[in-house]
């Protein structure tokens, strides 16, 4: 049994310890904004904060959770930053698909709330982890730099 | 394990209804609500005035769902903010795409096959309210305008919701034809009206098919015989049934899953199975097999496509004749939603739920392999996280009906990444031959253009066309004819009609399938293989006539005043002839495909070691009358993007009957620091409106590859352009 604190409720599972957070979120707690997009640490969709840190919850072993605070994209907007991000995401009109976009507001919650004022570099740092297929990056980057003006 | 709490259908469909101001963008309800007013199939308004859109067209992020609401609410006037959307059920005889005959969302088709429709369905069901609204106050119907989901008597202010007007409303005669709005009076048509399915997408609420979740429901994933053509020999799973939350393996003839409580037992049990594959005929085939296969086959004539005047004549007496190959290898879609699809069969139905362009083939491939009749087979579909044609294909649904048959209980079947890129159903491969004559003065005399490549067409028609009366009339006689002559019209499509003034054109079609390798639509479909082709090779004529590539194009324009403008735009936004970096340059490209006009120039820096970078891409478009221009622009900025991706990178490559690729490590997406800057421009148009979802993905390939050609006097005439630069830098 591994107790996890996700979204500030703590959920008591009987996993594997290697068990990955994604699926623990998706599969046994029910969270299913947190995105499966390729299991490797390669696209990003499966961005979550562990303490306030993004992380691929895809490659995380449940074990390096236990103790710490996950939040996910259905709690995001309850921190200043996720909640500026999630209204310029708004503003921009940055979703297309959508499928990538709770791992790419993730990472940029993220990134505000390191840097609140982030440059194009910052942003490239930040968020170069995350594919979008429909290729909504230019949004990502004007939403990103107008949550930040917000 | 921790229980899990049950969520049962009612709440689903309770969070679906709270979210997105009040869309529903999750489960379709299997028994709609009785609702006194359903004039068609598109609009439902219940007595508390709420009013239902039923999209029959699919949100892969195209922005659909957004564009059709805004073409009923116009003519029903109501606001966009008031609507609740719902998926529609697979029905062809309600729900056909009318330029296919089939109910499918693809081909940039969604505003060009209903603008007129749906304008049509939400304007009689607004001359209905008008007329019970007229019939309650006995007064005429003429005196009387609907506005913002109410219908107001002028000379006296009254007023009364739709909701109060719906039983009498139900009772009146649909009318045959209602007058449309004059355009000047459009108040939604033309907005950049807020997308109807963002909120849901930015706080983890919105439903793709993915996020299923059932009572009881079971998680499998599956690998199937990793060469084409392959089956099973034997599997040894005794390792992987002793795994934790393994519950079956389940054994098909060329594939195995393994089912459990949640998808990482699923794949640790996968990786846990000893698996000996018959490899079968293919366990030889690479690339450079089907290559020459294909490069032998364009040496002979083609089914022809298009001749006018003399070609050959005019090739052999021009002042100059110039021949080149062209190569676009096999891409796989690589949605980032992986391919899953989630299955309950029992002896009395079957219920998919899954996110697909093609509804009614999802329940017909159900259907056959459950033994139901189709009335049993329900299809309930969702958001899809990427279509791009991977779900025009129902291989995955096939799957999971194999795999759900054999299990008790709903299944959600889901593909790792690398089953999702190794078993995909490919773009074709396609070899062309292409040569020009041209005149003293270099302009072009001759021209002839051979295709060769995998038929997606032939396929597809041979499940269609001999039955289906509905797709003969829809598609038209020429399809059908095209089809019994052996011509892929989507292969030649963008190389039989370029815009530009060829007073001697040829173009063949040869088809030459690769054994073994399934073949499908990719996005942008057959201009994003012709225009590549056709725009590289004007520009090399250009080249070769030692012209300016804007000024060549633009002299062979005349009879294309459209196109021509659409051409000059780009050029004045882009700045060309203004110089830039050493080792950068421009390069433009020009599309009339999807009923559009699109005109790109790319700006490309190729660094001293061959590595390509894209800059900047400027973007012209007239697409006709517009529905919403800010999809308009995002689906251009995304086309480029992914057009770009495809150009640098994109290829899916054979060796032992295997696909190469695995991931995204070895199949690379463009990432948000690689991406150019992108400026989109409008033209202005009261046309007929064109496509958007895919020309800007056909247009930008041979843009990036002129303006290397400028960059580096490199010609690249076989994609992905790679390390091609390496080697001569």
């Amino acid at each position: 049994m591994i107790t996890l604190r996700v979204n500030g409720t703590l959920h008591t599972v009987d996993v594997p310890l290697d068990m990955p957070v994604l699926w623990v979120l998706r599969d046994v707690i029910g969270l299913t904004g947190t995105k499966f997009g390729c299991g490797m640490a390669l696209c990003g969709a499966c961005t979550v904060h562990l303490d306030g840190r993004p992380i691929r919850s895809c490659v995380t072993p449940v074990s390096a959770a236990t103790g710490k605070s996950i939040t996910t994209i259905e709690a995001v907007g309850e921190t200043p930053s996720g909640k500026r991000a999630q209204q310029a995401w708004l503003d921009v009109e940055v979703v297309q698909c959508g499928y990538c976009q709770s791992g790419q507001i993730m990472a940029a919650a993220a990134l505000l709330a390191a840097k609140p004022r982030p440059t194009d570099a910052d942003i490239d740092a930040a968020m170069a982890g995350n594919i979008c297929r429909c290729g909504t990056y230019s949004r990502i980057r004007a939403a990103i730099k107008r949550a930040a003006a917000g | 394990m921790a229980r899990e709490p049950r969520v049962s259908r009612r709440e689903f469909l309770s969070i679906g209804a709270t979210v997105g101001g009040g869309l529903l963008l999750g489960f379709e309800l299997p028994a709609p609500p009785a609702s006194p007013f359903s004039p068609n199939a598109f609009i439902r308004i219940d007595r508390d005035g709420r009013v239902t859109l039923i999209m029959h067209k699919v949100e892969m992020g195209q922005g659909t769902y957004t564009s059709m609401s805004m073409l009923l609410a116009e003519e029903l006037e109501v606001d966009l903010g008031d609507v609740r959307l719902e998926h529609a059920p697979a029905d062809d005889a309600r729900y056909a795409e009318p330029l296919f005959g089939v109910q499918e969302t693809g081909g940039s088709t969604s505003v060009r096959g209903n603008w007129e429709p749906l304008r049509r369905a939400g304007a009689s069901a607004r001359s209905l309210l008008v007329a019970a609204a007229a019939a309650t106050w006995s007064v005429d119907p003429a005196s009387c305008h609907a506005a913002r989901g109410s219908v107001i008597h002028d000379p006296t202010n009254r007023s009364l919701g739709y909701g109060a007007l719906v039983d009498k409303a139900a009772t009146l005669r649909v009318p045959s034809r209602v007058p449309l709005k004059d355009p000047k009076d459009f108040k939604l048509i033309g907005t950049p009206a807020k997308r109807v399915d963002a909120p849901a997408k930015v706080d983890g609420t919105a439903q793709f098919g993915i996020d299923v979740r059932l009572a009881g429901m079971k998680v499998a994933t599956v690998a199937a015989c990793p060469v084409f053509g392959g089956k099973l020999a034997s599997v040894d799973d005794a390792k992987a049934k002793a795994i934790p939350g393994v519950r079956q393996i389940v054994r098909l003839e060329d594939a195995v899953a393994v089912v459990a409580d949640h998808m990482w037992a699923a794949k640790q049990g996968l990786a846990a199975l000893d698996i000996r594959w018959d490899d079968g005929p293919n366990a030889g085939l690479a690339t450079a097999d089907i290559v020459r296969a294909l490069a032998e086959a364009s040496q002979k004539p083609g089914v022809v496509a298009r001749a006018e005047g003399d070609a050959a004549a005019a090739l052999a007496g021009a002042d100059r004749k110039i021949e080149a190959v062209y190569e676009l290898p096999f891409l796989a879609h690589a949605t980032l939603e992986p391919v899953n699809c989630t299955v309950h069969v029992r002896p009395d139905g079957c219920d998919l739920w899954l996110g697909t362009q093609v509804p009614t083939f999802t329940q017909t491939a159900a259907a056959k392999l459950t033994g139901l009749p189709r009335g049993k087979v329900r299809v309930h579909n969702h958001l899809l996280g990427g279509g791009f044609g991977r779900r025009l294909e129902v291989d995955f649904v096939v799957r999971a009906v194999q795999i759900a048959k054999q299990v008790s209980g709903p299944v959600k079947v889901v593909w790792t990444r690398e089953e999702d890129i190794q078993h995909d159903m490919y773009r074709p491969y396609y070899y062309d031959r292409i040569a020009a004559g041209l005149d003293a003065g270099g302009k072009p005399v001759a021209w002839t253009h051979r295709v060769t490549g995998s038929s997606i067409m032939a396929r597809v028609a041979s499940e269609l066309f001999p039955k289906n009366l509905r797709v003969i009339r829809a598609l038209g006689l020429h399809q059908l004819m095209a089809s019994i002559k052996g011509l892929d019209t989507d292969a030649v499509e963008g190389a039989v009609e370029p815009p530009y003034d060829l007073p001697n054109i040829r173009v063949e079609y040869v088809r030459q399938e690769p054994p073994g390798i399934p073949t499908a639509f990719w996005r942008g479909v057959g201009p994003t293989h012709s225009i590549f082709v056709v725009e590289s090779f004007i520009d090399e004529l250009a080249a070769a006539a030692r012209q300016d590539p804007v000024a060549y194009r633009r002299a062979l324009l005349d009879r294309s005043p459209r196109a021509k403008a659409v051409l000059d735009l780009a050029a004045e936004k882009a700045g060309w002839g203004q110089p830039l970096h050493p080792r950068s340059a421009r390069g433009v490209a020009l599309l009339h495909a999807f009923g559009s006009y699109i005109a790109q120039v790319a700006e490309v820096a190729v660094s001293p070691q061959g590595d390509v970078r894209v800059t900047r891409v400027v973007c012209a478009v007239d697409c006709g009358t517009i529905v919403n221009p800010d999809t308009v622009k995002a689906q251009m900025e995304g086309g480029i993007v992914f057009g770009v991706t495809g150009a640098l990178f994109g290829e899916i490559t054979i060796k032992g009957g295997r696909v190469e690729q695995h991931n995204f490590n070895d199949y690379r997406m463009l990432r948000i620091n690689e991406a150019p800057v992108i400026e989109v421009h409008l033209v202005p148009s009261t046309e007929t409106p064109g496509g958007v979802g895919e020309p800007g993905t056909s247009c930008v390939m041979p843009a990036v590859a002129n303006a290397i050609f400028a960059a580096t006097g490199t010609r690249i005439r076989k994609l992905p352009v790679k390390d091609q630069l390496r080697a001569v830098s």
